[in-house]
């Protein structure tokens, strides 16, 4: 048993980090919110490591993955972290990808894959309605077939940046007389179909990230269904294990502490900087010891991974904790700014783009990242349905 | 990065566990405690036996040459089944001070007699007003010729009432509380000049108030350099404290495991009580407490041998994250086996106990949570 990096590991390291600093878009390397990016920003750092072929390293080599072991895709996403770069959505890349090559046709390999590797086309999720959240088997989008289509007719929500995407995956229900899992099945939407529109769903911290899908009378072709109709369910619950196999975020974290020390010691707290403060500095070292913690969980993990066990229930944990620290580190630095968490939108009035903002700069995005963040012991199965999932499958409860 | 457990680890696994089981039940576990001499010396003898008391010392000195995992993994199955022998005092302190500092001649006359299970010793650092500083101490060795008088008070030494020899820390120099002037020392109980007063613990172990009355050693009683054994202690705790960690885990597991499990049998309204949602996520966040634990020992446990900041680092974060899992799930196993958890004949309450001493041994999580901060300060 050992912590440390194989010499093969470190150079590979050496040789992702000498890459990132080459190639990544200089003015995009100090981001503050993406939900405030362009279209084109968001997707720059995707088109370049496509054309390197390194935008899905995850996934099996003969679709374009890069082979890489678990732990060389660790030190990939701790080597981003570090750099702060903007990462490829997990639509395409962790999501709807996986699903297609593994049950997809030979057609719809070739028709969407290469899409996603590129960073063209972009994906959302139409998962969530109004009335199906956490019980998500309760969806009541239907798809009636039609000859060589479905007429798909319902109302998604929550669909992260759909206002940007040419393609949908979506959970409709195709038998509605069968039990709620087993009528459901997963169709791929092209979003500029007659009959789709987007709503975008302003947010506490004034973004719109996530919208209403509204599909009325929407055309799809049969071609566009993945797998076997009404076995949707088997294919949605395989996409959300690969969802949170990386949703830890250790690596953001530990970046996020770091920036949030330096913030610590900028600020002044009764006379010397807030880092100093015992009260503040025990926060942070609690922090610090709990994503210590988690790294370590996910490491041993990523062991299991490596030695053949895939993501399995053990992965709950792995969101539950990282959501908890990732909310938690957005808490403190909210707190680390004091007074100047207060002014909305860096107190900078709408018709006036050429302010400049009030307090430091790290105050910006302070209370927008903590009132945004609270999202993410929501989606991807609730905090709570993790526990369902961890009493079920782990605890045999 | 490898998590694995080498082939002879995972035989002292099977080993040990098959020893608590078959020889480490309930009944033999509550006579033991409440016999005479509070403890098991054929358990003991056992594990010389095994080479589990030789585990962490070098072929050279008489050992099988294992290192902090032997000693995680031993501690982790000796957490499961509370076994109480003294291994941390004798094997770990004991002979960590002698691994580490000892003379040629220390290690001859101390380590054989260690594996060989023939010696048993305390590690004397705690003191009535001295809390978790290694360095506030009031027990004093004074020069005297070529050796040294000790006069003081050690408060609360687990195993003392079974053991032959003691560690001992004592200022040599230096003001109270100053990292100079500490220095330790070896020797055996029975000198004249120390008394004690035995007593048990509440989680089933024995340990004295130790005394010392102007108490005459030779010189080749000093460990290491003189006035410079802080640092020393401060390894050599740390080296305790994953291994306590350990520990904690095993009986943390077991804990968690006879939760559950009455959970499935105890029946309420009609079903059983694991059927709700309420207790299954308390019962899910001990295991997600269970597991972060686990892997701040593994931390702690693989820094042992780091430079010194990330060391303490690590065993602090260990020690702060490990006590507040020991509580949650000594805490909450009792409330979910409702009245049951409060009765001394149901085992999981004295896993609640154990759990609970641990937090206080070589510092509690404020205490570790305060280091952190101060070495997080250092970079």
């Amino acid at each position: 048993m050992n912590l440390e990096f194989t010499p093969e590991e470190q150079a590979f390291r050496e040789e992702v980090r000498a890459f990132i600093a080459e190639n990544y878009p200089k003015h995009l390397a100090d981001f503050g919110m993406r939900e405030d990016m362009s279209r084109e920003d968001m997707l720059a750092w995707h088109k370049i490591l496509g054309k390197k072929g390194w935008s899905v390293p995850a996934w099996p080599v003969e679709y374009g993955g890069t082979g890489w072991s678990a732990t060389q895709r660790y030190i990939w996403s701790e080597e981003n972290a570090r750099a702060n770069t903007i990462m490829p959505l997990p639509f395409g890349v962790s999501m709807v990808g996986p699903v297609i090559y593994t049950f997809g046709s030979e057609e719809q390999k070739a028709r969407h894959l290469p899409g996603i590797r590129s960073g063209d086309v972009w994906w959302c999720q139409g998962y969530s309605e109004p009335g199906a959240g956490s019980d998500l088997a309760n969806l009541k989008t239907s798809a009636v077939r039609d000859g060589d289509h479905y007429i798909v007719n319902g109302q998604k929500t929550w669909t992260t940046l759909a206002q940007h995407a040419d393609w949908g995956f979506f959970l409709v229900r195709t038998d509605p007389d069968a039990k709620p899992q087993e009528g459901i099945s997963f169709l791929l939407i092209d979003m500029k179909s007659p009959g789709v529109e987007v709503k975008p769903i302003k947010l506490l911290d004034g973004s719109y990230e996530v919208n209403e899908t509204w599909l009325t009378d929407v055309r799809v072709p049969v071609e566009n269904l993945v797998g076997q109709e009404n076995k949707g369910w088997t294919y949605a619950k395989f996409l959300l294990a690969h969802e949170r196999s990386g949703i830890a975020g250790v690596a953001r974290s530990k970046r996020g502490i770091a920036r949030l020390r330096e913030i610590a010691a900028k600020e002044t707290a009764y006379g010397q900087p807030l880092i100093k403060d015992f009260d503040f500095a025990r926060k942070v070292s609690q922090l610090e010891i709990d994503l210590a913690a988690l790294e370590i969980t996910e490491l041993r993990t990523l062991a299991g991974e490596q030695a053949g066990k895939g993501p399995g229930p053990e992965s709950s944990i792995l969101k539950i904790k990282g959501t908890e620290i990732q909310q938690r580190l957005t808490e403190l630095t909210l707190e680390a700014v004091g007074v100047y968490g207060a002014p909305f939108n860096g107190g900078i009035a709408n018709d006036n783009t050429n302010e400049h903002p009030v307090g430091p700069d790290y105050a910006q995005h302070a209370a927008g990242t903590y009132f945004n963040m609270r999202k993410t012991s929501i989606y991807g199965g609730s905090n709570e349905i993790q526990r369902n999932i961890i009493a079920k499958m782990i605890l045999g409860l | 990065m490898d998590f694995n457990f080498t082939e002879e680890q995972q035989m002292v696994r099977d080993g040990l566990s098959r020893l608590v089981r078959e020889q480490y039940d309930w009944e033999t576990r509550r006579k033991a405690i409440a016999s005479a001499s509070g403890w098991r010396p054929e358990i003991w003898a056992q594990l010389a036996e095994l080479g589990i008391l030789g585990m962490p010392f070098a072929e050279a000195d008489g050992g099988f040459g294992g290192g902090p995992v032997d000693a995680m993994v031993i501690m982790e199955e000796f957490g499961k089944g509370l076994v109480i022998e003294p291994f941390v005092p004798t094997v770990v302190c004991a002979g960590g001070f002698l691994k580490h500092a000892g003379t040629a001649a220390q290690k001859e006359e101390h380590i054989g007699a260690i594996v060989a299970g023939t010696r048993v010793f305390a590690f004397a650092y705690a003191e009535p007003k001295g809390r978790f500083d290694y360095a506030d101490l009031e027990t004093t060795a004074r020069k005297d010729g070529a050796g040294w008088v000790l006069n003081g008070h050690k408060a609360v030494v687990i195993g003392a009432p079974w053991a032959s020899h003691l560690v001992v820390t004592a200022r040599t120099g230096g003001e109270r509380r100053d990292r100079g002037g500490v220095s330790v020392f070896v020797l055996a109980k029975d000198t004249p000049g120390v008394t004690t007063r035995d007593y048990v613990t509440v989680d089933g172990r024995r340990a004295s108030e130790v005394y010392f009355e102007n108490v005459s050693l030779p010189a080749e009683a000093l460990i290491g350099a003189e006035g410079e054994g802080l640092a020393l202690i401060e390894l050599v705790t740390d080296e305790a404290i994953a291994a306590l960690c350990a520990e904690a885990c095993g009986a943390m597991k077991v804990a968690h495991a006879m939760t559950v499990d009455y959970s499935r049998q105890r029946k309420q309204f009609g079903v059983p009580i694991g059927s709700f949602q309420v207790l299954q996520h308390r019962m899910v966040d001990m295991y997600t407490a269970y597991e972060s634990a686990v892997s701040l020992t593994y931390l702690a446990t693989l820094r042992l041998g780091a430079e010194e900041v990330e060391r303490k680092k690590a065993v602090s974060a260990a020690k702060v994250g490990v006590g507040q899992a020991a509580r949650l799930i000594g805490q909450e196993a009792v409330q979910i086996h409702g009245g049951n958890g409060v009765t001394d004949e149901y085992a999981i309450g004295h896993y609640f106990k154990r759990l609970t001493i641990f937090d206080a041994e070589f510092g509690n999580v404020d205490h570790h949570l305060k280091r952190h901060v101060a070495l997080s300060a250092q970079g």
